[in-house]
C-alpha cells in the first residue's frame, strides 16, 4: 500500500528548488492575537525541541516545555563534537544548496525524502545566521570571519564548528532564547518531567500525561497540539554513545496511540568508540572520526599473537610490520582508513568475529599512529635541518605535531583507557551512535496522529539510511528553529476557536489510569532482578544479532529472544521503592519496558528489509567482495502501524521517487 | 530600592566597597610603616613627621576619620559578607579537601579577627592616650614627645610578642587580601601575574619593618 | 580493589540525612566512579535495599549532570574532568571515600546525592541570552567580523557545563565563577553589546536572590572547574557589574 492512500505525506509539487518557498506562501497562518489562545506541548529540549519551544514563544504560542534532566541545557544534543553543516559557500569552494542536498542523499544511500533533505539544505544557511546572533561562539579565522572544516564524504568545507564541543554551544543558544522566554512567561518550563502518555480527544493528540520524577506524581497536561523531540532509540542497544536517560518512550507511546513508525532498523555505528572494558560498562564513548586521517587500524595476523596480547605476554609494538593486518587497506586500497562509517564498523566486526579482536572481550582493533608519528617526525626534521635518521628525535617531533592536532583526543583517550597513545596503538571498536529511523512524518513533520509533530532525531525524515557527519545538528535546529513553527501553523489554524482544551475529560482520566496501572504493576512485581539486567540482556541480543550485520536465521532468533525477554521482564523485574518518590529505578523500568517492544520491531524490520542499504547490513545481500548490495525493490520508507503487539505491526510503504538525483551504486574501493 | 542600595546590598557591589576600604588601608599601612621606620633611623626625624601628622587639621579633622570609618566599615562588612557566606551551605561537608585555594585565603575571617584584637590594643596603647592628650587634658603640645612615647611601649615582652604575632597575621592577610581587592574591582589582565608579586611583597615588606621596630625598640631601650 | 564507601543518604528534601558506611568488594580499576556506584546499587537492589540516587546522563563529560563531593572534591581527585570521566584506577586498595552532594543553600538536596540546581536556570532566565528573534532574515553571519582573540576567549568561557563544581568547591558557595562565564561570553561578542549593563546587573541580582554567598577571591572554583573556566572572568563580571552601575 502507498502510505499516499490514506495519510498523505504533503509534498509540494512542482520545482525541487521553489518547493518549500510556495508552500509556505500558501499554508494557513494563525493570526497573532489568535496564538494567545493556542497552547503547545514540547516534549525534549536538545535542539530540535529547545530550538523549537522559543521559536514557537516567539511566535506567541503558549509553551510547555517538557524534560526529564535537571535542566533543558543537559540534552544529549551536548554531546555532538565535530560540527553543523550549512551551505554558506563562505569558503568559495562551490558549494551550494544542491550540494548539500545531493551529498545528503547520497550518504543517506537514496533511502531518504528529496523534499525534505532539498528544504533542510535551504534553510541550513539560517541557521548559522540565527545561532551567531544569539551568541554561539563558532570558531573564527584570524580575519574574524567564521572558520570551516571538511567532513567524511563530501567534498567542500562546510562544517562550522566551535571546537570539539558544537553540540553544546548550539544547545546554549537554543537553551538562551528559551530562557528569554522563560523569563517573559511564554515558555513553561518543566524539568524533572517525563512524558508517559500521551492523550487523544476525537482523533487529535490533546494533551501528555506527564511524571513528576521528583515527586513522582503523575501531571496532566493539555494542548492544541504535541510536539515530540525526544531524540533517538540508540539505547536499545543498552551500550551506545547516548546519554543514560536517552530513551524512546515518547515516540513509542505515541507510536501505539497510532504514529507509525519508519525505517527502526536504520541505526548508525560509528567505527571509532573506546571499546568495552568489562561487565561493568555503562555507555561508549567516542572518539572523533577526524582521528582516522592520521591512524591506520589493524589486528595481528596470526592467531598466536593474538592470544599472547590478551594475556599480557605481548605488546602490539613488539609485533613486526609483516605480522600485522592492516585489512581496512588490504580491502580499500582506494579509501583505506578513511572508508565511511558503515564501511569500517562492519570491517572492523569481520576480523573481531574471526578471532583477532585485541582485547580481553576480543572486540578491539587497534589504531596506531606510529606511521603518523615517523612521518611528521621526519617532515619536521627535514624542514628543520635535523637528523633525519636519529631516530628518537624524529619520534618526539612527530609527536608534537600529533599533539597539536587531536591533543585533547589523546589526553581523553588517556584519563578513561590509561593507555598512553603516543607510545602504543589506541584500541577502538564501533558502537551505536544514532538512529535514522523514527516516527513517520508527513512534509509538514506531523506524525499519523493529527496535531502530534515529530521533530528532530526523533522522526525518520532526512537521513534516508546513513546520516552524514554534522548532519544531525543541521537537522534539529532546521526543524526546530525554521521549519515546525511554518507548518505547525497549518495545523493549528483550524483550532483557534477550540478554546482551553479540559483535563478533566475521560480522555485524560483513562490516559492516567492506564499510566498508574503500568506504574503499579511494575512497582508491585515482586521479582528478583534489576532493570538492568534485562536491559543489558536486551542488548545483548540486539547487538549480537541486529548490529552491524544481520541475517535472517539471526532476526528470527532475536525476534523470538527478545519477546522471551520481556515476558521475563515482567514475571521477575524488581523495583525498590515506591511510585511517590524520586525513584530512578522505576523511571528506567518503563523505559525499558518500551525497548524491549521496541526491539522486536526493530528486528522485524531489518528482516523484511531483505537489501542492505546504509546502516542496515544484511549478510545475504551483498556483493561477492562483502559490500552492502541495494535492491531497487526496497526503495520505499517502512513505516509500521502498531496493532496491539510488536509482532502485529502493519507495514505501509512510502515509495521514495527520485527526480532531482539519479541513483547510483557506492563504492570505496 | 535606591540606585545605592541596590548596588551595595549586591554580592558583587559590597566586594567592590570591601575592596576600595581595603586599599585605602594599605595606603595607610605603607605610611604608618614608613614614618615609624624613622624612629628606627632617627628619632628627631620621627618626631617631626609624627607631630605634622598629629598637628595638621588635614590629617586630623579629614584623613583621621575617613581612616576610622574605613577600618569601621572594613570590618563590619567583612563581618556581613561572612555571615552570609556562612549562612549560604548550611549543612557542611564531612570531609572537606581546600584544593588549591590557599589556607589563608579561606581564613580571611580569622586573620582578621586578630588584627581586630590588635587595633583594640593598639588604640588603648596609642590613640587613646592620644586623644586624651591633646583633646580632654589639652596638654600643651611637645613636638619631642613621640620617640619617648613608643619607645617606652616596647620595653614590655609581652607587648611587643603581641605586636610580632599580630603583625605576622596582617601579612597573612594582606598577602591573599591585597591581590584579592585588585580582582574585586574588576582587574585582571596581563599584568596581574607580575602584580601579583607586588601584592605578595608588601605583604612580607610591611610587616617585617613593624616587627623590626618593634624588636629594635625592644632591644634598644 | 576493596573499599570502604561513606555515602550520604537523605530520603527526600525535608530528611535529615546521614552517613551510611557500604563496603565493596572486587572493584576494577577500570570502572568509571559512576560504574562502580552502578555496582553498588545493583547490589542493593537485589538485596532489598534502596539503590543511591545521584545524577548522571551523558556519562562522558559535556551534559553537566554528574556532580558529587568525592573526599571533599567536586568530581573527585582528579582535574579537568566531570565525575563521570573518573575512574577508580585513581584510587588504591583500602581507601576509604566519602561521597556527599554538592552542599550549598542555593542547591537544596532532592534525594541522596542529588541536588536541585534550579538556581543556576533562574539565574540564566534572569539574562543569560540576547534578545533576537528567530525569523530567518537575521543579517548574515559573516557581516559583523569577531577579533580572533575576543572569540576564543568567548569560547573558553562558554564551555561552562553548568555543573555546579564552582559553588560546591567554594567555601561561601558562590556562583560567581558560573554567573561571570556567561557574562563574559556575551561581554566578548559584539552581538552582546546592547543588553550589556542589565545583563550583568540581573544576573547579579539573582544570583544574590538565590542564597548563593560572595565570592572572596579563594579560586577554589577555578581549581575544581572541569572545563578550566578562568578567573579572569570573575574580574569582568565584576567591571560589568561596576560599569552597569557607574558607568
Amino acid at each position: 500500500m502507498n502510505i499516499g492512500d490514506n495519510f498523505p505525506a504533503k509534498l509540494p509539487e512542482g520545482p525541487i528548488a521553489n518547493k518549500w518557498t510556495s508552500y509556505k506562501d500558501h499554508i494557513n497562518l494563525v493570526n497573532p492575537a489568535n496564538k494567545r489562545l493556542i497552547d503547545v506541548i514540547v516534549v525534549g529540549t536538545g535542539l530540535a525541541g529547545g530550538s523549537a519551544a522559543a521559536t514557537l514563544a516567539e511566535l506567541g504560542y503558549n509553551v510547555k516545555a517538557f524534560c526529564f534532566q535537571d535542566s533543558p541545557r543537559r540534552a544529549h544534543s551536548i554531546a555532538a563534537q565535530g560540527g553543523i553543516n550549512a551551505a554558506k559557500n563562505y569558503q568559495g569552494d562551490g558549494d551550494s544548496v544542491y550540494r548539500l542536498f545531493y551529498d545528503t542523499v547520497k550518504g543517506g544511500d537514496y533511502r531518504s525524502r528529496e523534499e525534505n533533505v532539498y528544504r533542510l539544505a535551504e534553510v541550513s544557511a539560517n541557521i548559522i545566521d540565527q545561532c551567531v546572533a544569539q551568541g554561539v561562539p563558532f570558531a573564527r579565522e584570524y580575519g574574524g570571519l567564521l572558520d570551516n572544516r571538511s567532513f567524511g564524504g563530501v567534498l567542500v568545507s562546510r562544517t562550522f564548528y566551535a571546537k570539539g564541543q558544537t553540540g553544546q554551544q548550539l544547545l546554549l543558544g537554543a537553551y538562551s532564547a528559551m530562557n528569554r522566554q522563560i523569563s517573559r512567561g511564554k515558555i513553561k518550563m518543566y524539568n524533572r518531567h517525563e512524558m508517559v502518555e500521551l492523550v487523544m480527544v476525537d482523533g487529535k493528540a490533546r494533551g501528555i500525561i506527564a511524571r513528576d520524577l521528583v515527586t513522582g506524581e503523575l501531571e496532566r497536561h493539555s494542548a492544541h497540539a504535541v510536539v515530540i523531540a525526544s531524540g533517538g532509540y540508540g539505547n536499545v542497544f543498552f551500550l551506545s554513545t547516548n546519554a543514560m536517560g536517552s530513551n524512546v518512550s515518547a515516540t513509542w507511546k505515541i507510536h501505539k496511540k497510532g504514529a507509525w513508525f519508519a525505517n527502526p532498523c536504520y541505526t548508525q555505528i560509528h567505527p571509532t568508540c573506546i571499546p568495552v572494558s568489562g561487565d561493568h560498562q555503562s555507555k561508549l564513548t567516542l572518539m572523533s572520526e577526524s582521528l582516522r586521517n592520521d591512524g591506520r587500524i589493524w589486528v595481528p595476523k596470526k592467531k598466536e599473537d593474538v592470544e599472547a596480547i590478551r594475556a599480557g605476554k605481548l605488546k602490539p609494538t613488539q609485533i613486526a610490520e609483516e605480522d600485522r593486518d592492516y585489512y581496512l587497506e588490504r580491502r580499500y586500497p582506494a579509501f583505506g582508513n578513511l572508508v565511511p562509517r558503515d564501511v569500517a564498523s562492519r570491517a572492523a566486526k569481520e576480523r573481531c568475529d574471526a578471532g583477532f579482536g585485541v582485547n580481553a572481550t576480543g572486540e578491539a582493533v587497534y589504531l596506531d599512529f606510529a606511521a603518523a608519528i615517523e612521518r611528521y617526525g621526519k617532515e619536521q626534521a627535514h624542514i628543520k635541518g635535523m637528523d633525519e635518521n636519529d631516530m628518537d628525535l624524529v619520534r618526539s617531533l612527530g609527536k608534537e605535531v600529533i599533539k597539536t592536532k587531536y591533543g585533547n583526543l589523546f589526553q581523553m583517550y588517556e584519563k578513561i583507557v590509561d593507555d598512553n597513545p603516543y607510545e602504543t596503538p589506541m584500541m577502538i571498536y564501533p558502537a551505536v551512535h544514532y538512529t535514522m529511523g523514527g516516527t513517520w512524518v508527513d512534509y509538514n513533520l506531523m506524525s499519523t496522529i493529527p496535531g502530534c509533530f515529530v521533530i528532530g532525531e526523533a522522526n525518520f525524515s532526512d537521513h534516508g539510511a546513513n546520516r552524514l557527519g554534522a548532519s544531525a545538528l543541521m537537522q534539529g535546529l532546521a526543524d526546530g528553529y525554521f521549519v515546525l513553527p511554518y507548518t505547525i501553523g497549518d495545523y493549528l489554524a483550524s483550532d483557534i476557536r477550540t478554546g482551553k482544551i479540559p483535563t478533566d475529560s475521560k480522555e485524560f482520566d483513562e490516559a492516567e489510569k492506564s499510566v498508574r496501572d503500568q506504574l503499579e504493576k511494575l512497582i508491585n512485581n515482586k521479582g528478583t532482578k534489576s532493570v538492568d539486567y534485562f536491559h543489558k540482556k536486551l542488548g545483548k541480543v540486539m547487538w549480537d544479532k541486529v548490529g552491524m550485520a544481520r541475517n535472517a536465521k539471526g532476526l528470527k532468533e532475536a525476534i523470538d529472544e527478545i519477546k522471551a525477554i520481556r515476558e521475563e521482564f515482567y514475571k521477575d523485574v524488581k523495583i525498590p521503592g515506591s511510585i511517590n518518590e524520586y525513584n530512578e529505578e522505576l523511571a528506567k523500568a518503563g523505559r525499558v519496558a518500551d525497548f524491549l517492544e521496541l526491539g522486536e520491531l526493530f528486528a522485524k524490520d531489518a528482516l523484511h528489509r531483505e537489501e542492505s542499504c546504509g546502516g542496515h547490513f544484511r549478510e545475504e545481500f551483498q556483493t561477492p567482495e562483502g559490500e552492502a548490495k541495494r535492491d531497487p525493490k526496497f526503495q520505499y520508507v517502512a513505516a509500521w502501524e502498531y496493532k496491539g503487539e510488536p509482532s502485529k505491526a502493519v507495514l505501509h510503504k512510502e515509495e521514495l521517487k527520485y527526480e532531482n538525483i539519479e541513483v547510483k551504486e557506492r563504492s570505496y574501493k | 530600592m535606591s540606585w545605592f542600595s541596590r548596588t551595595f546590598s549586591s554580592s558583587v557591589g559590597r566586594k567592590f566597597a570591601m575592596a576600595l576600604s581595603a586599599l585605602f588601608l594599605i595606603i595607610f599601612l605603607l605610611q604608618h610603616a614608613t614614618i615609624n621606620f624613622l624612629s628606627v633611623i632617627s628619632a628627631d626625624a620621627f618626631n617631626e613627621a609624627s607631630h605634622f601628622m598629629g598637628t595638621n587639621p588635614l590629617v586630623q579633622f579629614l584623613m583621621q576619620p575617613i581612616l576610622i570609618f574605613a577600618v569601621v566599615f572594613h570590618f563590619i562588612m567583612g563581618f556581613v559578607l561572612e555571615a552570609k557566606n556562612r549562612a549560604s551551605r548550611p549543612i557542611k561537608y564531612f570531609k572537606k579537601d581546600t584544593g588549591n585555594a590557599t589556607w589563608v585565603s579561606q581564613n580571611m575571617i580569622y586573620s582578621g579577627l586578630v588584627i581586630l584584637a590588635f587595633l583594640a590594643l593598639h588604640f588603648i596603647d596609642f590613640w587613646i592616650p592620644e586623644m586624651d592628650y591633646k583633646y580632654v587634658q589639652q596638654l600643651p603640645e611637645d613636638p619631642d614627645r613621640y620617640y619617648e612615647e613608643l619607645v617606652h611601649k616596647f620595653q614590655s615582652p609581652l607587648r611587643t610578642g603581641v605586636y610580632v604575632i599580630s603583625f605576622v597575621l596582617l601579612g597573612l592577610h594582606l598577602w591573599h587580601g591585597f591581590q584579592s581587592s585588585i580582582q574585586s574591582v574588576g582587574i585582571n589582565n596581563r599584568f596581574t601575574p607580575g602584580f601579583k608579586k607586588v601584592t605578595e611583597a608588601f605583604a612580607v615588606v610591611i610587616p617585617f619593618v613593624f616587627i623590626l621596630i618593634a624588636v629594635f625598640h625592644f632591644f634598644n631601650h | 580493589m576493596d573499599l570502604k564507601l561513606k555515602i550520604w543518604r537523605q530520603k527526600n528534601a525535608s530528611d535529615k540525612g546521614k552517613m551510611v558506611n557500604y563496603d565493596m568488594k572486587n572493584v576494577s580499576p577500570d570502572m568509571s566512579f559512576l560504574e562502580m556506584l552502578d555496582v553498588l546499587n545493583n547490589e542493593l537492589i537485589e538485596k532489598g535495599e534502596e539503590p543511591v540516587a545521584f545524577d548522571h546522563d551523558c556519562r562522558e563529560g559535556i551534559c553537566g549532570m554528574c556532580s558529587l563531593q568525592i573526599n571533599g572534591r567536586p568530581h573527585g581527585p582528579d582535574t579537568a574532568i566531570t565525575t563521570c570521566q573518573l575512574h577508580m584506577r585513581k584510587f588504591k586498595d583500602g581507601d576509604t571515600i566519602y561521597i556527599e552532594p554538592f552542599r550549598s543553600k542555593a542547591f537544596p538536596v532532592i534525594k541522596d546525592l542529588i541536588v536541585d540546581r534550579s538556581s543556576f536556570d533562574r539565574i540564566q532566565h534572569a539574562g543569560g541570552y540576547i534578545s533576537v528573534n528567530t525569523s530567518g532574515n537575521t543579517q548574515d553571519a559573516n557581516a559583523i567580523p569577531v577579533n580572533k582573540d575576543d572569540a576564543d576567549k568567548a569560547f573558553d568561557a562558554a564551555t561552562c557545563i553548568g555543573c555546579g563544581a564552582c559553588v560546591a568547591a567554594c567555601k561561601n558557595s558562590s556562583a560567581m565563577l558560573f554567573v561571570s562565564a556567561k557574562v563574559s561570553q556575551f561581554a566578548l561578542l559584539p552581538q552582546g553589546q546592547i543588553e550589556r549593563k542589565t545583563r550583568a546587573e540581573n544576573m547579579v541580582a539573582q544570583m544574590d536572590a538565590e542564597g548563593f554567598g560572595a565570592c572572596t577571591n579563594t579560586g577554589a572554583c577555578a581549581a575544581e572547574c572541569p572545563k578550566e573556566i578562568s578567573l579572569t572572568n570573575i574580574a569582568r563580571l565584576n567591571r560589568e557589574f561596576l560599569k552597569s552601575k557607574f558607568g
